[in-house]
């Protein structure tokens, strides 16, 4: 049966990628990615600028939108035409591609160059299989970023943002009675999922966020801190406005810089829409990790090199690998992308406040958590998902719903 | 006598590579897919069996639950609704109006449309802050309320009322086809019986055009098992989990989610069911009818 899907899958690959002769002396690196998008094209042309430079040849394959970025890779992985590098998501996306064998350590090139020490340790474990470096992370994607609208919050007369969830709530209330949206929410479930974790870690403390995303601690889903949690995500349903269901997360951001609403929690993606807009971190709007601004929530990209028994194509991964991990071209890829360095030895100093805020939390592991993609199953994931959404779109659900749907996601994903 | 077997030796082969295609790309991956249902199979497929307990975890999710009650709801309400108003069309068309080639293209034209265009029209008609809302409420009725897009109660409606837009130009065209071959002589006749045209039509047209409505039946129960794209540009299965529907749930486990043994379940779930509910019913309006009408 296996080699029957192989052979289906081999079909399929070859009927869509035509394979172009290779013949040159020069490593060349086919490329998988789905960075498609402006700021994104532009990044990735950073790495593709910086390969050629170091004398290799970049070939690029672009397919818009992650999923079907990844299923093609996958896809030519199987079928034995596998590309020199393809994207993913840091997290368990590549698992099954580990443990099949269709992916290379690089543990070897991460010794040599001493990659561990300077980068974030959720990442690196993250990115490691049985204590080897199995995919490449190149960048830091910060995921509990509060951004708001300095002219609402003054507008509405809110001195500063509040530290604390349950002080958010007179606070939002204020915008409201001044005449705006209190929360820019895209109601879709991973976004409610990116606020729900914010307030996870940040009311429940980072005792409880492990407890519940890494453990599935089926007690400490029914203990009240817990619940406490819920409650606060609860508090937030009716500050949304009325066309939030089903909008884009860039829209949203719209809202808060076009000062119609008062505030965000998104990843740092978003300082890509305030940055085309003209608006100037800490001057026309603010942004804040968590309300407290002590922790982050970590998330990034990574690069997998499948395994491959030709000579040539380990070497143009191997300079592939330590170019895309150079410092200059992590500084010139991050700035253009909008995430953070991978490395914490890099020259911060073209970073924007906000960012600057983020590195400073990067450079100690105890301010940093890994991103819930990171550390639970996509299938489990989903599953809680499907119960945060359900309660933030009925006002009438209560706490002890999400509770009890956590707990049974729990045991059934056991 | 003797030639009669080899023709149809001839005629097998000929047919074989038919049957061989059909046997792979159907039957083949229909067995596949079932038998990746009974694995613990995550991203890719596996071989470790474990019975039942994809099934069991399916009829557990609410999603999945919620989904076919989903699918119950715009299936019946989506063919009847198209079929009504579909044959209404037809019927104002069929009166032989002016302009009825540019009213028919009119009608037809949303059919042309794929379903994702047809979910992100009626997203920005039905969104409270750009659409028929925010429209009629600047016109100054301002407690005027079409929120339904958004409404939790309402949007599996919305989505029925975008699938009826669409596909009511289909049936319209079928329908019509079929009045025009309805012979003259019988309006005359009824003329001069005196039965109202409401009765003429309902009590004799329509069992006439049985053989079409079957036919746009069947065009538009497919349509409603792979209902995907209409619900995902419209209201992507929200809010919340209240439009969702199964075809858009074996896409998230198959893909984002990565559980390839519970989407083939739920995949097998729905084959099973159009299967029973479809196969007995063409069983009987196709078959039933063939034997007598062979025999005379």
């Amino acid at each position: 049966m296996k080699q029957f899907a192989a052979l289906v899958l081999a079909g399929a690959a070859l009927s869509i990628v035509s394979i172009p002769a290779v013949a040159q002396d020069k490593p060349t690196a086919e490329v998988m990615h789905w960075w498609t998008s402006g700021g994104e094209a532009a990044a990735i042309k950073e790495f593709a600028k910086a390969y050629d430079a170091a004398g290799g040849v970049w070939k690029d394959t672009a397919t818009a939108l992650g999923e079907n970025s990844r299923a093609a890779a996958i896809n030519r992985m199987v079928g034995g035409n596998p590309p020199a590098a393809a994207q993913f998501n840091t997290g368990k996306q590549f698992d099954d591609l580990v443990a099949q064998g269709l992916v290379r350590s690089i543990d070897d090139l991460s010794k040599e160059e001493g990659w561990q020490a300077v980068m974030p340790p959720f990442l690196y474990d993250a990115a490691s299989r049985d204590g080897k470096l199995y995919a490449l992370p190149i960048n830091v994607h910060g995921q509990n970023w509060m951004f708001y609208s300095k002219k609402v919050l003054s507008d509405s007369g809110v001195e500063s943002l509040p530290t604390g969830w349950d002080a958010l709530v007179p606070a939002l209330e204020k915008i409201r009675a001044a005449g705006f949206i209190p929360l820019a929410q895209g109601g879709q479930p991973w976004q409610e999922r990116l606020l729900f974790s914010a307030i996870l870690l940040g009311k429940g403390g980072k005792d409880l966020y492990f407890k519940i995303y890494r453990d599935h601690d089926a007690e400490a889903a029914q203990s009240d801190e817990f619940r406490g949690v819920v409650e606060a995500f609860g508090a937030l349903r009716g500050f949304v406005d009325q066309g939030s269901p089903g909008r884009n997360w860039n829209d949203a951001t719209a809202l808060v810089l076009q000062d119609k609403a008062g505030m965000q929690l998104m990843g740092d993606w978003a300082v890509g829409e305030f940055r085309t807009a003209g608006k100037v971190a800490d001057k026309d709007y603010g942004c804040s990790i968590g309300l407290k601004g002590d922790t982050l929530i970590v998330g990034g990209d990574v690069f997998v090199f499948p395994k491959t028994g030709d000579e040539a194509q380990v070497k143009a991964q191997n300079l592939l690998a330590k170019t895309m991990l150079d410092p200059a071209t992590q500084v010139k890829f991050n700035l253009a992308k909008g995430s953070m360095p991978i490395r914490n030895d890099v020259d911060t100093g073209e970073f924007n406040a906000c960012a600057q805020k983020g590195m400073a939390l990067l450079k100690d592991k105890d301010s940093q958590v890994p991103v819930v993609d990171i550390i639970m199953s996509a299938s489990l994931l989903g599953a809680l998902d499907d119960v945060l959404t359900q309660y933030w779109h009925n006002p009438s659900a209560s706490a002890d719903d999400v509770v009890e749907g956590f707990v049974s996601a729990f045991e059934l994903e056991e | 006598m003797t030639t009669r077997p080899r023709r149809l030796r001839m005629a097998t082969f000929v047919v074989l590579p038919a049957w061989a295609l059909v046997l792979a790309a159907y039957v083949g991956t229909m067995v596949w897919t079932m038998q990746i249902s009974f694995t613990d199979s995550k991203l890719l497929p596996v071989d470790t069996y474990v019975g039942f307990d994809q099934y069991e975890r399916l009829f557990s999710s609410t999603r999945w639950l919620v989904s076919l009650q989903n699918v119950a709801i715009f299936g019946v309400l989506f063919i009847a609704g198209s079929l009504v108003v579909g044959f209404l069309l037809a019927v104002a068309l069929d009166q032989h109006v002016r302009f009825e080639n540019t009213l028919r293209t009119i009608f037809l034209y949303p059919y042309a449309m794929s379903f994702i265009v047809t979910g992100l029209i009626w997203q920005w008609l039905m969104n409270p802050g750009l659409g028929i809302q925010k429209a009629v409420q600047n016109w100054g009725w301002e407690s005027f309320r079409f929120d339904w897009a958004v409404n939790r109660e309402m949007a599996i409606y919305a989505v029925v009322i975008a699938g009826i837009w669409q596909a009511s130009g289909l049936v319209m065209a079928l329908m019509l086809a079929g009045l025009r071959g309805i012979d003259a002589d019988l309006w005359k006749a009824t003329r001069i019986e005196g039965i109202p045209p409401w009765r003429v039509y309902l009590f004799i047209i329509v069992p006439m055009l049985r053989p079409l409505i079957i036919t746009a039946v069947v065009l538009l129960s497919i349509g409603v098992v792979k209902a995907f794209d209409l619900v995902v540009a419209l209201t992507s299965g929200g809010p919340g989990i209240a439009s969702e529907v199964p075809a858009k749930f074996i896409m998230d486990y198959l893909f984002t989610r990565q559980n390839i043994g519970l989407a083939t379940a739920a995949a097998t779930v729905m084959l099973i069911t159009v299967a029973s509910v479809l196969t007995p019913w063409l069983y009987f309006e196709y078959f039933r009818k063939a034997r007598p009408r062979g025999a005379a």
